[in-house]
Parts: C-alpha cells; structure tokens; sequence
C-alpha cells in the first residue's frame, strides 16, 4: 500500500487508515464496523460498482454534517469521524427499509427467495416488527415465458443490480429500467417477454438480484413425478461445479467437495442411475481435441476453434456475432452429450425404451435449462435430456426431505457412465475445458506423454487470459475469457485482426461455471468462487487418471459403439449446429 | 424459442436516410443518445418501437437502454399524438377543482377505453398531465397550444364540436 495516499478516518471511534478515493463503506469494512447495504453491489474482479444509491439502507452520520450520507458512495475524507450507529442513523435506516417494505409484497412464506434473500434480512436484523407506512403499491405482470429465468417485478426494489450484470459485465443489455416515477419497472426493451429477446439465460442476473424479483424456473417437481412413476427408468447427472458448491447450503466452508456424499444422498432419492456429467466431458474432449487435431492439419480450417460446452455463451454468438459462427465448435456440451448417450448406448446396454428413461441434470447453470430446450438437439421431438435442475434447486430437494448433506457417507457414481478424469472435473472452472482438451490433443500429435499435465499457463482468474502451449514443434496461443463483455471484447479483437488464436475458452459466467447462475448465492463474495476454483483443481490432483483419452470406460465405448472419434457414428451422435439468432 | 418478428419496413426509406445520415455525423453516437432521438421524433413525429430498434442497432446500444430513456422522458411519443392532443391538468389546484370528472367526460365522448391514448380516427389524443403553472385558472384544460381556463364539464361536448368542425374543413 502506497503510504502517501493513506487518509485517516474515524468509525464508531475505531481508526483507520484507508487509501484516498475510498468510500465510507470501504473504511467500515476496514474497520471490521458491519454497515447494511442492498442496493449496492461491487465485483472486484471486474472492476465494476454497482452503486445507484437507491436504497439508502446505508445511511450514516458524519461529525459536523447536518445531513445523513449513504457510506455506499459517499467519498471517505482525511480526518473523517463517522458514527454507524448514533440514534439519528439508525432511526434514518428503519425508516427506510420501511419505505421499501411498504411498496413490497409481504410474501415471503411462499417466495422462491425465502430464507435467502437480501431485503428479509435486512427487515429480521433492524428489526421490523409492523410496517407504518401504507399507499398505492405498483404493480406490473410477471413474465415466465422463459425455461431459465423468471421475474416477478412487484418484487423489484429497483437496485439495479442486474442491469449493471447483464450491460456492463455481460453486455448482452436486455435489462433496463422503464418509464418513470411510480410506474418505474426494471424489463426488457418494449415490456417484450424475456424469450423474445437476445437473453442469454447466463442467469447472472438472478446470482445477483437480492430479492425474489428474479429468480429460476422450479423443475423439482418435475424430478419428484418422474421418480415416483413405476414406468420410467430416472437417470441423473451431476456437474463438476455442483459438487465443489452443494455443500454451502448445508454449512460447509466454500470450496468443500461433496462429490461422495452427493452420490448416497441421489441413492436415497432413487435414482436408478446415478452419473457423472465429467464422463460425459472427458467424451466431450475426445471430439473436441479431435477437432483441434484435425483443424490444426488441414490446411484451410478455420482458426480459431471456439469451446462450446457453455449454452449461454454459444446463445450470445447467435445473436451477437451471427457472422462468425463457423468458428465454435461443433461438439455438443457434455450435458447433452450424456443425454445422448443415456437414450442411445445406455439404453441399447440395459434393454430400455429410450421413450421410458427420463434423464435429469444437475447443473450450476440456468442457460442448461433452455439447452435442454434446443430444437437442434432434439430427436424425433424427444429430448436428450428431460428435466433440469440447479445445484440450488437440488439443495432444496434434499432439504425438502429432511436429508443433511453433512450426515451422507461416501459412495461412488454408478459404472458405465460414472467414471471420469481429472481432466473432464477442471471443466467447472475458467480454463479448464481448454486445459483438458490440449493435455488430450498434445500427446495425440507429438505421440509422447506431458511432461506435465497441468498446464499452469492458462489458469487463473483474469477475465482474458492468454497463454501458449507447445506441442511438438508447435506454440499453440490460447485465449481465454469468462464473462461474456470479456467474450464481447475477445470475439471483437479477432475481427479486427487484433488477436490471433488457435484456440479459445469462453464460460458466459465470472469463474466459469464455479460462479454459474444456479449456484448457492454468493451475495457478492468473490472469495467464494475462488474457494471452489482451489476445490476443483485439488479435485483433478487427487485424480488417478488425469486425461479424457486415458478412461477406459471411454475407450470401451468408441470401441464397442462410436467407432473412430470424430466420424460418421460420433459425428450424428455428438456435434451440432448454429444458427443466428436476432439481436433484441 | 419465440421471436418477434418486427417488420423495419413501416419506416419511411427517405426519412430513415435522412436519420442515419444525421447519426453517421455523430462524433460519438452513442452519447448524443438525446440528440439522435429528438431528430427521429422530429423526423417521425413519434418513435415507434421499429424506430427504437433501428436506432438501437445504428448506435450499437441495447434497445432496452433506449427504450429506457424514451419512456423516460414524457417529451418523447411512443405513440402517435392525435391532430389535436387534449391535455387535462391533473395539478393539485385543478384535481380538487374538479379535473377528473372533466378526464372521465372527455374519456366518455371520445369514445376511448381507460389505457386508450389516442382515438380510433386518430383526430383526438387525450392525455392528463402535471401542474401547467395556470393554476388561478383551475381546473384547465388546453389543447394543442390553446389553453381553456375555468373549465367545466359542461363544455366538454361544445370543444370537441369545435375540433371536429375544424377537421372537417381541413378535409
Ligand atoms: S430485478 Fe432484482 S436486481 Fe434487478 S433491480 Fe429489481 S431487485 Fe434489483
Ligand atoms: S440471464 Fe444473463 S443475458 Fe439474460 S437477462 Fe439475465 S444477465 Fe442478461
Ligand atoms: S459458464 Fe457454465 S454455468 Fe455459466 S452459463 Fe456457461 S455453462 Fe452455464
Ligand atoms: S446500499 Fe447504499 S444506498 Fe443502497
Ligand atoms: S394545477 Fe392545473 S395549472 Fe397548476
């Protein structure tokens, strides 16, 4: 820290030196001085700030000010004496989480929110016990148009935490406040529904909105019908970044892994096949290095090759960048990959009608619910995979059935779909899924071991990475994005001739599918998700097999069923198309 | 998945080129937001959603930012105003003189639904607006420049005779 820029500042007689420039907020938290806020939102790792200053739950006394400030964006100067907690704050902040409160719906008993939102906090530590204000409350329709994402505007309190998500960190910009006064609602462009716009169903909007105002479609219910239906034969998988977050909803420390207890509890629930999604990847990565292989030879191919396992981001290319879409690749994500399989091979092994097998995922991602949805990805009207369910929603399934995760012994995935690599678990993370394909395509061309499977270079947490990798006698230059405004930035240099690349990574959400939209909030700790990034990779070391080609349930599978990686079987099977999508 | 269709081709060719010519001059487009959207409604007289569209990709902003700011600002239409906009004053000083039942006889004669804004023929757009600073006149009613002071409900039938006569002779 740069001591010439240090300004001293007073919080309930606690001093404390901060850096200039910093808010009344920042010298709180310095100050270990716990202040409420709602409307604000800061994501270091963006630098971006939300701070509309809406709420004014933030409202603090300065010595020698006749007026209250919001500590959220209110500039902390040199010899600055605050006080949190003087009678005049206090009575200031009741007052208006009251006014909020008095233009919500008291619905919380019955809000998809409850027990994990932002303003029912707030009201249970103030304290609120009645609400003195009345008057006219606004009212605007909901919209559940959307697989993924639905919102209930009357529960909007205008923070606007995910415009600032959806145009400023992902800027697919669908989200803005509209009209004025009263009436003011946050929607898309012209009050259209959510599916008629260019949504991207990341879910980042939901990860952030503090209240019930947005949130994601509830499937458990579905799931619950088709277990207790004696005619179908239920088929789960799990992604990799479900079992590095599942465990926060049940008290555990951020970046536990669960992966064992996740299989008992599925067990207890009664799935008739409990599967992993990373076998699906390590799949994935056959076709995908396959791919980089077989572009990297051909004279003429199209460089860069583009990662397509993130449905939101393969959604904002269709829209955003129709032009280009002969560069993602062709693979299908292993989610639907899986889906394939289960209603194909999986079905063909056990005797089954593929009509009778309902396949269920558990994903961290809203963008997986309207996946599923794809018409490219279905066959003759059925889909590969049946029903959706978030890493939150699964907490709440077992919750429902009064199962704590925490008392579940270990036990492992069921065979032939259940074995995996550590190089299809590093998919959950930004970097991984490049990572995983390149240790499979390295010792494809040189014909050699890695000297090391990790490839250092291109991990970390930066929003556009770049790193080189050589195979053979050849630097292979990778990039890097998660979040899709660094997509946007990455997509718009390669274009320009800015960048060149033979190979890109791209996850729509910040961290990658760690910080996906279905994952236990994080209500704004960016340490969380780096927690879970450390899980996954110590997940990956403590691997046998560390390389998608090396599984041996995968080898058996080309052999017995799929034939050459990349041909004409795996080809129907396992890739797909794109096809422009408007922009809205 | 759905999608609406929006048909570009509703918007005036000459009128569009004379827009787009008027943002190509932009130094920077996308801050003179205002400006660009104040030359459409001049252009177009009012900014229908295509419009709004159009502006959006000229200026590569999401069309939700500019419908955000359209339905901002009360100066910018997003529907066409009728040949004669009958605007009653819903200020304090003319509401409890007695401003609503006058909305409510204007609404009931026009023939005009509650959300209605503008009438079938297009002649007649009805609108209730804020405080006009005549208020030792309350209640007040003005349409287009012309301001009628001491309004009562009474008078409602003879004003749109008078509109509707003017039409006429223009035809
Ligand atoms: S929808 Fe949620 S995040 Fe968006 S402004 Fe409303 S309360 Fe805030
Ligand atoms: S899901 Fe993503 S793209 Fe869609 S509105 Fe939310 S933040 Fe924007
Ligand atoms: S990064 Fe992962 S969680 Fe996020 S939208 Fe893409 S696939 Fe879903
Ligand atoms: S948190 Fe400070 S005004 Fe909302
Ligand atoms: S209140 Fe109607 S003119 Fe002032």
């Amino acid at each position: 820290m740069d001591l010439k820029n240090l300004i001293r500042v007073t919080i309930n007689d606690i001093p404390v030196l901060v850096p200039e420039g910093s808010t009344i907020l920042d010298a709180a938290k310095r100050a270990e001085v716990y202040i409420p806020t709602l409307c604000h939102l800061k994501l270091d790792d963006f630098a971006i700030e939300n701070k509309p200053s809406s709420c004014r739950v933030c409202m603090v006394e300065v010595e020698g000010r006749p007026r209250l400030c919001t500590a959220c964006s209110e500039t902390a100067t040199d010899g600055m004496v605050v006080s949190t907690n003087s009678q005049r704050a206090l009575r200031a902040r009741r007052t208006n989480v009251e006014l909020l409160l008095s233009n919500h719906p008291q619905l919380c008993l019955t809000c998809a929110k409850n027990m994990d939102c932002e303003l029912q906090k707030l009201a249970h530590d103030i304290g609120c016990r009645e609400i003195t204000y009345s008057g006219k409350r606004s009212h605007h329709p909901d919209d559940e148009t959307s697989y993924s994402v639905i919102s209930h505007p009357d529960k909007c309190i205008m923070c606007r935490r995910c415009e600032t998500m959806c145009n400023e960190v992902q800027t697919v910009g669908v989200l803005s406040a509209l009209d004025r006064g009263f009436s003011t609602v946050v929607r898309t462009a012209f009050h259209l529904d959510m599916t008629e716009t260019s949504c991207t169903k990341c879910g980042q909007c939901v990860a952030v909105c503090p209240t019930g105002a947005l949130t994601e479609t509830n499937c458990t219910h579905r799931v619950w019908r088709a277990l207790q239906d004696p005619s179908k034969h239920v088929v789960v998988q799990v992604a990799p970044a479900v079992r590095v977050a599942l465990g926060e909803m049940f008290g555990m420390a951020a970046g536990t892994i669960s992966t064992g207890k996740i299989c008992t509890a599925l067990r207890k629930l009664g799935f008739d096949g409990i599967f992993d999604t990373d076998w699906a990847a390590d799949l994935t990565i056959m076709e995908e290095a396959s791919e980089i292989v077989h572009r990297l030879s051909t004279p003429g191919s199209t460089l860069p090759i583009l990662t397509s396992c993130c449905p939101a981001w393969v959604y904002f290319v269709e829209s955003q960048f129709p032009d280009m879409l002969d560069i993602p690749s062709t693979c299908k994500s292993p989610q639907i990959m899986f889906g394939t399989m289960a209603k194909t091979y999986y079905a063909e092994q056990k005797g089954l009608d593929p009509k009778d097998i309902v396949v269920v995922s558990i994903m961290p991602c809203l963008a997986k619910k309207s996946e599923a949805r794809r018409p490219e990805l279905m066959n003759d009207g059925m889909k590969d995979v049946d029903i959706v369910v978030t890493t939150r929603e699964f907490g709440h399934m077992l919750i429902e059935i009064g199962l704590d995760l925490n008392q579940m012994t270990d036990s492992n995935f069921d065979s032939i779909m259940g074995e995996s690599t550590g190089a299809s678990i590093i998919f959950g993370t930004t970097g991984g899924v490049i990572e995983a394909a390149l240790r499979t395509a390295s010792e494809w061309i040189t014909g050699e071991p890695l000297k090391s499977v990790e490839l250092t270079s291109l991990r970390g947490f930066d929003g556009i990475r770049e790193g080189t990798v050589t195979i053979g006698d050849r630097d292979l230059h990778v990039g890097i994005a998660h979040g899709l405004g660094n997509a946007r930035r990455l997509l718009e240099g390669i274009r320009d001739g800015e960048f060149h690349y033979d190979a890109i990574e791209i996850m729509a959400c910040p961290g990658g599918c760690i910080g996906g939209g279905g994952q236990p909030y994080h209500h704004g700790d960016m340490e969380i998700l780096l927690k879970r990034q450390q899980a996954i990779y110590r997940e990956d070391r403590g691997k046998m097999i560390r390389k998608s080609h090396e599984n041996p349930m995968i080898k058996k599978i080309y052999d017995e069923y799929l034939g050459e990686p990349y041909g004409p079987k795996a080809h129907e099977l396992l890739h797909t198309t794109y096809t422009p999508k408007p922009r809205i | 998945m759905p999608h609406i269709e929006f048909d570009m081709s509703i918007l005036d060719p000459a009128l569009l080129q004379e827009l787009d010519e008027f943002i190509e001059v932009q130094e920077f487009p996308q801050e003179s937001i205002i400006a660009i959207l104040h030359k459409a409604q001049e252009l177009f007289l009012w900014l229908p959603r295509e419009l709004q569209l159009h502006i959006a990709r000229k200026t590569d902003l999401p069309a939700a930012r500019i419908h955000g700011i359209v339905s901002f600002y009360s100066f910018f239409l997003e529907e066409p105003n009728g040949k004669y906009t009958v605007s009653v004053c819903m200020g304090t000083a003319c509401f409890v003189k007695g401003a609503q039942p006058i909305l409510d006889e204007f609404r009931k004669q026009l023939g005009m639904g509650p959300k209605d804004k503008i009438t079938k023929d297009g002649v007649f757009s009805l609108n209730d607006v804020r405080c006009i600073g005549a208020c030792g006149l309350a209640p007040v009613v003005r349409v287009n420049e012309k301001i009628y002071g001491h309004f009562k409900v009474e008078q409602v039938k003879e004003v749109i005779q008078h509109y509707r006569e003017l039409e006429e002779q223009a035809q």
